[in-house]
């Protein structure tokens, strides 16, 4: 439980063992491998590693190409600049073609820390999952990470895999049973759910701890995919705790709270929350320092969760 | 097939274009015509490709990185026996594999869904930088419009294309010199190209895109060039071929009525 880790290191390390298993398998990055962590697997396959240079578009276009001649592609760059920059490559080249390529976005969201706005995105999962056809994985640890890495890996078509800078703790055991499109149940409750992804998912057992002190017993979902999303979780959440709140290191807009609130008033409307980032553009600091001016902490959790109850 | 046949064939495309764009009543003809003759060589000499194995290990694969010109790609692959022109006749309608811009999910010979300008270039990288991976011989021909080299991808590609020596890989510019709202150095000048291309380090031909001969002896020029790849820049007339339409830009997109529809085909020599 102490153990933390970021999820690109996890990214990093699994790489090198699916190029042995996956002979087809071609990593590419956009100049920044040893911040991807890709930079292992070009050592150890350097014929099947691509640094395409600081140009993400090709970056993007050429892993279409790699692809559609039979290669699984994991190709890397930061998140801001592989959803944003790239995003009509990805729709038209990888999207529309069903090309088998897999889009590890590295330094998503506010725990990008000093690099400041320019490299935060807040859009890349609204941005993502409007694709038709794109998986959209958003792991919370370091273990999550390399199995649902490994599953998109063994899917035929596109995925969008969002992974963070900052160290994170790793709370589940290696045993766990984490499959894509089936969300995990890190806390049973009764009285109101949280929702979280990505680095929010251990913000939100901090959340819960603290609440049942109090009496209130939070369930809280780890929502690893968000597109397909796991609808079932989601109704049966609504209809036995009557409450849900998200909690996502992205924009409110767009991401895991406007796909888990699609389907709860499609279902069964019931008071929601989103904590996210509000619209805004984050700035430079500590990741610790923005979680907290930005209202992602466990403690913005708690408030939510109060507001709902 | 001699250039005598190639003539003969291309006439058979630009009919086979002009056809389908009446009877869609929109399309891109002007783009469609002046790239015909290309198109016809690589389709009918230049390539290995098979049209009853479409999928065929080894063979060489053409992307029309200029999507707008997808008429052209269709109309060879019907004359070239990939499906019958009459279902080309469907062009652009609800429901027809012939859609506006071309479509690898739909149809046979269709390398890659294009249409968004650059991305079919920076695409066909990737399938040249594959084929070096798996030692494959098959070799990646690309069409691009001179208007389409304005786009950013188009450079980020051709960076790394010599970076990583793909001499499997040969683009075409069709080098018209007019885009949708005119002149290219009205618009946005992209001359001297042959010199930006030679700059980022291909290897560049410089010929006349309806002259057959010199198409021919480009493509074999580019098989025997090692270690780079090369760009062949075609000089061409749009929508050459069809009088009223060569040399305007009015005609880039928008179709021939009937009575322009009829005199284009007695000009092009084929039957309505």
């Amino acid at each position: 439980m102490a153990d933390k880790m970021a999820t690109r290191q996890a990214y990093g390390k699994t790489l090198i063992k699916l190029g042995e298993e996956y002979p087809n398998l071609v990593v590419m990055d956009a100049d920044l491998s040893k911040s991807t962590m890709t930079a292992e697997f070009g050592k150890t396959y350097p014929e099947r590693f691509f640094n395409m240079g600081i140009a993400e578009q090709n970056l993007y276009g050429a892993a279409a190409g790699l692809a559609l001649s039979g290669k699984v592609v994991c190709a890397s760059t930061f998140a801001m600049f592989a959803s944003g920059r790239a995003f009509e490559i990805i729709r038209n080249s990888i999207g529309y073609t069903k090309a088998n390529v897999k889009i590890c976005a590295t330094h998503a969201g506010i725990t990008v820390g000093e690099d400041g706005a320019s490299h935060q995105t807040f859009e890349d999962i609204a941005l993502m999952r409007t694709i038709p056809g794109m998986t959209v994985i958003n792991p919370s640890d370091g273990v999550s990470a390399e199995k649902l890495l490994r599953q998109a890996v063994a899917m035929n078509g596109p995925c969008y895999v969002r992974l963070g800078r900052a160290a994170v703790p790793v709370f589940y055991d290696e045993k766990a049973d984490i499959t894509l499109g089936k969300a995990n149940t890190v806390r049973d409750g009764n009285d109101v759910t949280v929702i979280a992804t990505g680095i929010m998912v251990s913000e939100a057992v901090i959340a819960a701890e603290a609440l049942a002190e109090e009496g209130v017993d939070v369930r809280v979902i780890d929502m690893h995919t968000i597109k397909p999303i796991d609808e079932e979780i989601i109704i049966k959440a609504a209809a036995e705790t009557g409450a849900i709140v998200t909690a996502e290191e992205h924009s409110v807009i767009g991401g895991l709270g406007s796909a888990v609130s699609e389907v709860v008033v499609k279902h069964n409307p019931v008071k929601m929350a989103m904590v996210g980032q509000q619209d805004t553009y984050g700035e430079s600091g500590k990741p610790e320092e923005l979680k907290a001016k930005y209202g992602m902490t466990a403690e913005d959790i708690l408030k939510a969760v109060r507001g709902v109850l | 097939m001699d250039t005598k046949a190639l003539k003969k064939t291309a006439a058979e495309v630009r009919t086979g274009i002009v056809k389908a764009i009446h009877n869609a009543g929109s399309g891109h003809p002007g783009g469609s015509l002046s790239a015909a003759d290309i198109v016809t060589a690589l389709y009918f000499h230049e390539m290995n490709i098979d049209p009853k194995d479409p999928r065929m290990k080894g063979r060489d694969k053409f992307i029309l990185s200029k999507g707008h010109a997808g008429p052209v790609q269709y109309a060879a692959l019907a004359v070239r026996g990939y499906f019958p022109m009459e279902e080309f006749m469907t062009l652009r309608k609800l429901g027809s594999k012939f859609q506006g811009h071309p479509d690898m999910k739909k149809v046979p010979g269709i390398e890659m869904s294009t249409g968004s300008l650059g991305q079919g270039f920076s695409v066909a990288g990737g399938m040249a930088m594959a084929n070096k991976l798996d030692e494959d011989p098959g070799r990646i021909y690309v069409l691009l419009g001179d208007g389409e080299i304005q786009e950013g991808i188009v450079w980020e590609a051709a960076m790394s294309a010599a970076h990583n020596k793909l001499d499997n890989l040969v683009g075409i510019l069709d080098y018209n010199g007019l885009q949708i709202d005119g002149k290219n150095e009205d618009v946005m000048t992209v001359a001297p190209v042959a010199e930006k291309f030679r700059s980022f380090g291909w290897n560049v031909l410089e010929i006349d895109g309806h002259d057959f001969e010199q198409i021919l002896d480009a493509f074999a020029k580019a098989r025997a060039c090692k270690g780079q790849p090369t760009m062949i820049i075609a000089k061409t007339v749009k929508g050459k071929g069809v009088s009223f339409m060569e040399n305007e830009a009015g005609w880039h997109g928008k179709a021939p009525n009937e009575e322009q529809t009829k005199q284009a085909i007695e000009e092009l020599g084929g039957e309505l």
